[in-house]
Formats: C-alpha cells, sequence, structure tokens
C-alpha cells in the first residue's frame, strides 16, 4: 500500500504517452530517458499540472486521481522543482520559501527552517531571485518545495540548466535532503551520472513508455535495455569503505564477492558508499593477470553477453558476489576467448567512482 | 479666472466620468482579459473581435448603435425601464456605459499582454505550493502584472477624457450632465469664442501630454526579471 501507483493515457498530436507504474513509495525514483521520452509529461500528470482525467493514480494508499476523483494541483500533498527554479520574481527569497506557508499550515514553520539550512541559503534570504546565481536559485527552488511538507518530491531536472561546476554544488545538498528527509522523490533526469548518483529505483522511457523498471543497479546492468547509453553504460556497485590507505591516497571499498580500490574521496571506513563502474573501464581476461597497472582485478563469472551499439562491441555482464558488474569488450576478443555465460574470468577495473 | 465656471464644472465631470469608468473597467476587463489570455478556447478569437471592435468602429457608429440600444424599444431601455431606473440617453450613467463599451479595449488589451507575459510557468509553482486559482491571481498575477494595470488605468482614463463622438450621439449636450470638456470646447468654437477655446483645448493637450509621459518614463520596480 506504500506504493505510488500511476496509470496515465495521453494522446496529444504527435506525442502519446502510455503508462502503467508501480514504484515504490520511499526513496528516490529515478525518471530516465532521452528528452521527448515523455518524463516531464509523467511528471505532469503526476503533479495534476496536466489535465488529464484519464488516469489512475495512488500515493501511500491515497487515491489521488481515478475515474471520480481529480485532485487539483494545489490540493495534492506534492513540492516540485521546475527545471529553470521558476521563483517568483516580485518576492524575496525569504518570501518564496514561506509562499506556500499560506496553505500548508502555520505548524510547518520549522520546516521552512529546516529547508533553508538543508540548503544553504541562510545568507541570501533578503535577496531578490534576479540577483541569485543559477545555483543558487535551483536550491532556493527546492527549498520552497520542501518548506510546505509535501508527501511527494516531484523533480523535473533541476540540474539540467546548470553547468557542471555548479551542478557539482548542487548534488550533495540533493544528497544530504534524501539522506536526512524520509519523503519519496521522482526525479527526472536524462544524466546517466545523476541517476548512478540519486536512484534508487529506475524507470526507463522511451517514446511515452516506460520501457524498463526496478532497482537501480538490475536495470543498468539490463544488457537488453532499449535505450542506448553509449559511454555511460555500466554499473553501480553498493559497498562500504573498508579502509584507508593514506600513504597512498586510495580507499577500499568492499561488497561480498570483493572489493574495489579508488581514489580517497574522504570517506571514513564503515561509510556506504556507491561504486560506479563504467562498461568501458572493465576488461576481461580468462587467466590472471600478472604484472598490470590496474589494481583491481576481481574473480567473477560471466552472467550473459549481449550485443553493444556499434556492431564490433558486445557487452558482458558479470556476477561477482552479489554484484554485477558490465564490460565492454569487442566482439573479436569476446570470440577468440570463447566467453560465454557460465564461464568463469578475471575482471579489470581500470578506474571507478566513488558517490555518496 | 482661467477658466470660467462651465468649463470647470467641464472638466470636473470628464474627470468623474473617466475615473467611474476607469474603475468599472478595472472590475469588469480584468476577468475578461485573464480569459483571453489564458484560454485554449475557440471563442477566444471572437470574443477578442469584439473587445477589439471599439478601436476601429467610428464613434457616431457605436454611439448610434448604443443610442438605438438604450432608447425605449432598444433591450438595454427595456431592461432599464422595466426595473424603473428610466431611460438612459442623455445621463451620465447613460454616458457611462457607452464609454464602458467604447474604452474597453484599452483595458483589456494591455491587461491581456500582461497577463500573456508571465506564461503559465509562475502559475503553476505557485499551485504546486498549495494556492488555489483565486490566492495565485491575486498573489502571483496581479503583482506581476502590476505594469500592465497601471498602463491600462491611465489608457483607459485618458482615452474616456478624450471622447467625443459617443459623447454627443447619447449624452448630447447638458451641463453638469453630459457637457464633458471636448463638448465644451466644440460649443466654444461653434459660439466663436475662440479664446475660451484655446484655454481648454491647452489644458486638455498638457492633460494628454502629461498622461502619456508618466507612462512612458515611469516602470515600477516589480516587473523587473518578470
Amino acid at each position: 500500500m506504500e506504493d505510488i501507483e500511476a496509470r496515465f493515457q495521453v494522446d496529444w498530436p504527435g506525442f502519446s504517452l502510455d503508462i502503467d507504474l508501480r514504484m515504490p513509495g520511499r526513496g528516490v525514483i529515478a525518471l530516465f530517458g532521452h528528452s521527448g521520452s515523455g518524463k516531464t509529461t509523467l511528471l505532469r500528470c503526476i503533479a495534476g499540472l496536466d489535465r488529464n482525467r484519464r488516469g489512475f493514480l495512488r500515493v501511500s494508499g491515497e487515491i489521488w486521481q481515478d475515474g471520480n476523483v481529480w485532485l487539483p494541483p494545489h490540493r495534492r500533498p506534492i513540492g516540485y522543482v521546475f527545471q529553470d527554479a521558476s521563483l517568483f520574481p516580485h518576492l524575496s527569497v525569504l518570501g518564496n520559501v514561506r509562499y506556500g506557508l499560506r496553505w500548508a499550515g502555520k505548524e510547518n514553520s520549522a520546516r521552512v527552517e529546516q529547508a533553508i539550512k538543508l540548503l544553504g541559503i541562510e545568507h541570501l534570504l533578503d535577496r531578490y531571485p534576479e540577483r541569485l546565481s543559477g545555483g543558487e536559485k535551483s536550491r532556493v527552488a527546492i527549498a520552497r518545495a520542501l518548506a510546505v511538507n509535501p508527501r511527494l518530491l516531484l523533480m523535473d531536472e533541476p540540474l539540467a540548466a546548470l553547468d557542471f561546476r555548479r551542478k557539482q554544488e548542487i548534488l550533495p545538498y540533493l544528497e544530504r535532503l534524501i539522506g536526512e528527509l524520509d519523503v519519496p522523490m521522482i526525479y527526472v533526469s536524462h544524466s546517466p551520472d545523476e541517476v548512478a548518483r540519486l536512484a534508487d529505483h529506475l524507470v526507463v522511457m522511451d517514446g511515452g513508455k516506460a520501457v524498463a523498471q526496478g532497482k537501480l543497479a538490475d536495470v543498468l546492468t539490463q544488457l537488453d535495455l532499449p535505450v542506448r547509453l553509449g559511454e555511460d553504460a555500466g554499473s553501480v556497485v553498493e559497498a562500504v569503505i573498508g579502509a584507508v590507505d593514506r600513504n597512498w591516497n586510495l580507499a577500499r571499498a568492499d561488497f561480498a564477492g570483493g572489493s574495489l580500490w579508488t581514489r580517497d574521496c574522504g570517506f571514513p571506513a564503515g561509510q556506504r558508499v556507491r561504486v560506479r563502474v563504467l562498461a568501458r573501464d572493465v576488461s576481461l581476461s580468462t587467466e590472471h593477470p600478472v604484472e598490470s597497472s590496474i589494481q583491481n582485478c576481481l574473480p567473477g563469472t560471466i552472467d550473459a553477453i549481449g550485443q553493444d551499439e556499434h556492431p564490433g562491441l558486445a557487452l558482458a555482464r558479470v556476477v561477482i558476489g552479489d554484484q554485477i558488474i558490465l564490460a565492454r569488450l569487442t566482439r573479436r576478443s569476446a570470440e577468440g576467448l570463447k566467453l560465454a555465460p557460465g564461464r568463469e574470468v578475471w575482471v579489470q577495473v581500470k578506474s571507478v567512482a566513488l558517490i555518496e | 479666472m482661467f477658466l470660467s465656471d462651465s468649463d470647470l464644472q467641464a472638466i470636473w465631470l470628464t474627470i468623474r466620468l473617466a475615473a467611474t469608468v476607469t474603475l468599472v473597467l478595472l472590475i469588469l476587463g480584468t476577468p475578461i482579459a485573464w480569459w483571453l489570455a489564458r484560454t485554449a478556447s475557440k471563442w477566444k478569437g471572437i470574443i477578442g473581435a469584439t473587445v477589439a471592435l471599439p478601436l476601429v468602429l467610428p464613434p457616431s457608429v457605436l454611439g448610434f448603435y448604443l443610442l438605438l440600444a438604450m432608447g425605449p424599444n432598444g433591450p438595454l431601455g427595456w431592461l432599464t425601464t422595466t426595473l424603473g431606473l428610466g431611460a438612459l440617453p442623455f445621463t451620465f450613467a447613460g454616458l457611462v456605459i457607452a464609454s464602458i463599451i467604447y474604452s474597453l479595449p484599452f483595458m483589456v488589451q494591455p491587461l491581456q499582454n500582461a497577463f500573456e507575459a508571465i506564461g503559465s510557468r509562475p502559475l503553476e509553482a505557485a499551485a504546486t505550493l498549495g494556492a488555489p486559482p483565486v490566492a495565485v491571481f491575486f498573489t502571483i498575477a496581479v503583482p506581476l502584472a502590476l505594469q500592465g494595470f497601471l498602463t491600462a488605468a491611465i489608457l483607459t482614463f485618458a482615452h474616456t477624457v478624450g471622447e467625443f463622438g459617443v459623447v454627443l450621439m447619447i449624452g448630447g449636450n447638458i451641463p453638469g450632465v453630459t457637457r464633458v470638456a471636448s463638448v465644451q470646447i466644440y460649443d466654444h468654437v461653434e459660439a466663436l469664442e475662440y479664446v475660451k477655446a484655446h484655454r481648454l483645448a491647452a489644458v486638455m493637450l498638457a492633460f494628454s501630454f502629461l498622461v502619456l509621459l508618466v507612462l512612458y518614463q515611469w516602470r515600477p520596480q516589480s516587473t523587473k526579471g518578470a
């Protein structure tokens, strides 16, 4: 009953959405897809912004719309962050953040304080939106959405309008609020990097349909994923920092089945982390490599081999303990090494990224 | 005295008329402008064209039809006499109603443009924060369209002040009731009192220029970044 159940059908000239989804009612759900895949439309349907009454939506046991009921957006307990922040230009930052309080109830004043603190905008409260940078606007927009104490957070590519450095500036705030608040979040993105960092559950959209969905690691390592990720194909490994080697500035991320050495990012031992391993950084060999610059070499078993985007390339799914890693290799080397499901291999991981 | 008593009376009447019309139109024109700015209805074109009609119609044509409508056999006239309000032509109330129709586009169009310029995004953002539609209108749309309200009110006021043809058709020329400044000038000229006509005309010219100066020079802060 904690689930989010959504069924929508939209038929517009040149675009249609046909969705029948059951998503977990907690954690971060990423709606991932290329532009035009219908992610934003689905999010707007969930918010009630697009008057599509031919749908069904139930959030944690409460019907927001079905054949008879249709809650207008202002009656849905949501927080919505638009791509372009959409701050009210005639109100100060504080005025923006407090805007929803009039209807959310005064008891949420504490929530405003918390939102302001979480997003680190204490020093901006008197400013007007025109005097904020892009990153600051995003933070204010997120704080404004949190301040109404939503039961469901909807984020429509809140970072898409920002450059790389600004994104890196906001992501820690997002991770912090995900960690501190127990509010389910639906996060629309076309960035595999953001998805890998933030999502627990992944819904892949293409042509107005959900073409794959499930736990993040499972969906990412699906070889027949209809949406091609190209250079971003890879997996996410859930691990715990096991040791930090101060001499070499390296950290060891442990998981059942092995461990991966990576650059030390300052996480203490015991910290739960996500390790992102891109398929292009993984190579396979049938014998234990003797001398190599590559630090990470793990034994694993090939689970499946699939076609990659380029006809000369293949993707291999390798099981290591309870985790799965994707490896990109040429079809010629797959043939030459006689790689096939069930075959035991050594997995060499050239580089990994620690996240969270 | 620079202006005669009857001149002052005409000016005062003009101001009363223009102020009344502006106030009524603020109330009537705003919902029309809001609807025109937001609707996707197929009626939008027809309503929009109807509102704009007074812009191109000769005032005498408009006044003629209004006179017929307000007359004892017209629908408006029938309504007012049935309600015991008497006939409208040659009264201040008749003048107000005629001016409301005559000045309607000057209120609606700047407002419609201002509402359209806001776009739907700030309104959607307000709705997702829990604001019901009426609150969205007053807390977001009105402050963001403030410049539009100002422009619309000033244009409506000034345009009503400058009205002549419709007044002659509907109101005639009754001192203190329907003899507005523009009609008074006409009277002065008819009587070959050019000096008097000059004085009043100069006042009107100065007023008109001042209004436009305010409109072009002064921009409130609140619409910045909108």
